[in-house]
């Protein structure tokens, strides 16, 4: 009745008026969701921050500390090498990504034989269990018996220890997840060069211009804003990763691969430090904000 | 000559498509060879590439060992519901956010889409082990709604912004509620976004694995979790293994290639991933 009411109150007056009535009723479709985003999602954003103030064991009581945990934090060395572990592995998995993103792009571009089954086969390995992908590379990388260290040979390498060695285990991580997120890059990317202006390309063609000068002159500058995005996804992502970091290595050997996700992972369920823990959360979330607003910023920049 | 250095070119870049499609071919094949062996073909060294003859004992061991079918179903309810949940509650969300142009609810769905998984579960943890929820599958289906719901608002809020609004507006004038219209003229045109949406939550429900590794008790397990419990806890067996780590990835495989134009028009438009 009161739809009814509105409908015909509105009729008298102007558009804008009734866009606003409208859209004020249009709430109701959001409501449900919302309490739903509430419960979990905002609600444990916001306890996160009560329990970081608070040293909190499970089944012990909670004790308010303040600050306490976050200058353990700041002399924790462990937490500060997962800091500096991280960035390294998210540097390595946002650049390779990115240029083999840019040249997958520019290949699915073009027009060839069977471009849509390769092109299906290529986004495969994101859309793959990661888990179920882990336990393959596990037995691939096995020192005697894995399969790469058989295809290094072949090509005259000698071979690699990969996840068993302090220093070959980021890198080694890092090329899962270049197999994996790569497609993410290119189907952005991909999206971009559909949306790009023939024109240019066609005074350039008339000017002489090579194909690489088109590329660098035309291409690039174009497909920057898209650039950016898969570049923000990407970093996001990276900091993020940690089904495939824990699956294969928990960290190891040592703590050389624990990054900042299995620091965290560990405080929080195998050490059962919750308060510990969520100051953790906190400052891992602050850093993933800092560098997504960067990223925003340059964005905002490129498109000015 | 021209014709020399195309032929040149085109074999190049041929060469090149092969280089880039490869890395994904060569994992999923030495899955499929490594599951399809017995125990001594795949300890062998060189490796034996091709399983001759292919062998199934693997998956009749899969199935006959650590309660496959009962994690398989739990994966099934588990994925199932978060997805049919996150569509009832996010087609309608993503209806009213794009009407309203409410900008920062979006931005509450972005924040939500950066923040690491892990950080969620401490709180609901904690609030799961106050309710006495744990051991059951319901605390997975709901912090997988943390998953499925902003990729369905995220994708639906986008595919509604686009639909022309004459439609709608013209149900309303003839009088119909804004229900009715949401109902009855933006939903069937919604069709083609709320199918990309359903596919991508269910596939991204159904691959997450740490929600559920600290939620699930023996008995509430889903695949991923099972599978990493075998790498863990059992010798190491590459058929098994192998045959496991297959099954639980293939119907996202299937689902991938019969639904690729959905799946990329998805996730070229919003960059969206789970966890």
């Amino acid at each position: 009745m009161d739809g009814a009411a509105s409908l015909a109150g509105t009729a008298a007056t102007t558009t804008r008026r009734r866009r606003r009535n409208y859209s004020r009723r249009y709430w109701w479709f959001v409501v449900p969701c919302g309490v739903v985003v509430l419960a979990t999602i905002i609600f444990p954003w916001v306890f996160t921050l009560y329990m970081s103030a608070h040293d909190f064991k499970l089944g012990g009581g909670r004790e308010y500390v303040g600050f306490a945990n976050y200058l353990k934090l700041v002399e924790d060395e462990r937490f500060l090498l997962s800091i500096l572990r991280t960035l390294y592995f998210t540097a390595l998995s946002v650049v390779l990504p990115m240029v083999l993103g840019l040249l997958a792009a520019l290949a699915f571009h073009r027009k060839f034989p069977l471009r849509g089954l390769a092109r299906t086969i290529f986004i495969l390995p994101m859309m793959a269990t990661p888990v179920a992908v882990a336990l393959v590379w596990t037995m691939m990388f096995h020192p005697q018996l894995g399969v790469l260290n058989w295809l290094l040979q072949q090509v005259g390498l000698p071979p690699s220890l990969w996840v068993y060695a302090p220093e070959t285990v980021i890198p080694t991580l890092v090329m899962i997840e270049v197999w994996h997120w790569t497609p993410l890059v290119m189907l952005i990317l991909l999206g971009g060069l559909a949306s790009l202006p023939i024109d240019p390309y066609e005074a350039a063609k008339i000017d002489g211009a090579t194909a690489f000068q088109a590329f660098w002159h035309i291409t690039l500058p174009l497909l920057a804003p898209f650039l950016v995005v898969a570049l923000i996804i990407r970093t996001i992502d990276a900091l993020k990763a940690f089904d495939t970091i824990y699956v294969i290595t928990q960290g190891g050997p040592g703590t050389a691969s624990e990054t900042i996700n299995i620091f965290l992972y560990l405080q929080a369920f195998a050490y059962y430090n919750l308060g510990y823990a969520s100051a953790v959360v906190v400052v891992f979330f602050s850093i993933i904000i800092l560098l997504a607003m960067v990223l925003l910023w340059t964005r905002a920049r490129v498109r000015a | 000559m021209r014709k020399v250095k195309r032929i040149v070119g085109n074999i190049g870049f041929g060469f090149g498509v092969l280089m880039l499609v490869s890395p994904a071919i060569l994992v999923f094949l030495w899955m499929l060879s490594l599951s399809l062996k017995n125990e001594l073909d795949n300890t062998d060294y060189p490796p034996i590439f091709i399983p001759n003859p292919p062998v199934w004992d693997n998956f009749a061991a899969v199935f006959e060992r650590n309660d496959f079918v009962k994690y398989a179903i739990n994966s099934v309810i588990v994925s199932f519901s978060a997805t049919g949940l996150a569509i009832l509650l996010g087609v309608p969300a993503g209806y009213g956010i794009a009407k309203m142009r409410a900008t920062k609810a979006a931005v509450v769905i972005l924040i939500a889409r950066i923040t690491p998984g892990l950080s969620y579960l401490i709180p609901l943890f904690l609030l799961f082990q106050w309710i006495g929820l744990t051991g059951t599958v319901v605390p997975i289906i709901i912090t997988h709604l943390v998953i499925t719901v902003p990729i369905v608002v995220w994708i639906m809020m986008g595919f509604f912004e686009g639909l022309p609004a004459e439609l709608e507006e013209a149900a309303l004038v003839d009088g119909a509620t804004i229900w009715q219209a949401f109902r009855h003229v933006a939903m069937p045109l919604a069709k083609p976004g709320i199918t990309v949406a359903t596919i991508l939550a269910f596939i991204f429900s159904w691959n997450n694995f740490i929600f559920a590794m600290v939620l699930a008790g023996r008995e509430s397990r889903t695949l991923p979790v099972a599978v990493n419990n075998m790498l863990t806890f059992e010798q190491i067996s590459w058929g098994p293994l192998s045959a496991a780590a297959l099954l639980v990835t293939a119907p996202v495989l299937v689902l991938t290639l019969l639904a690729q134009k959905q799946i990329v028009a998805g996730l070229t438009a919003g960059g969206v991933k789970g966890g």
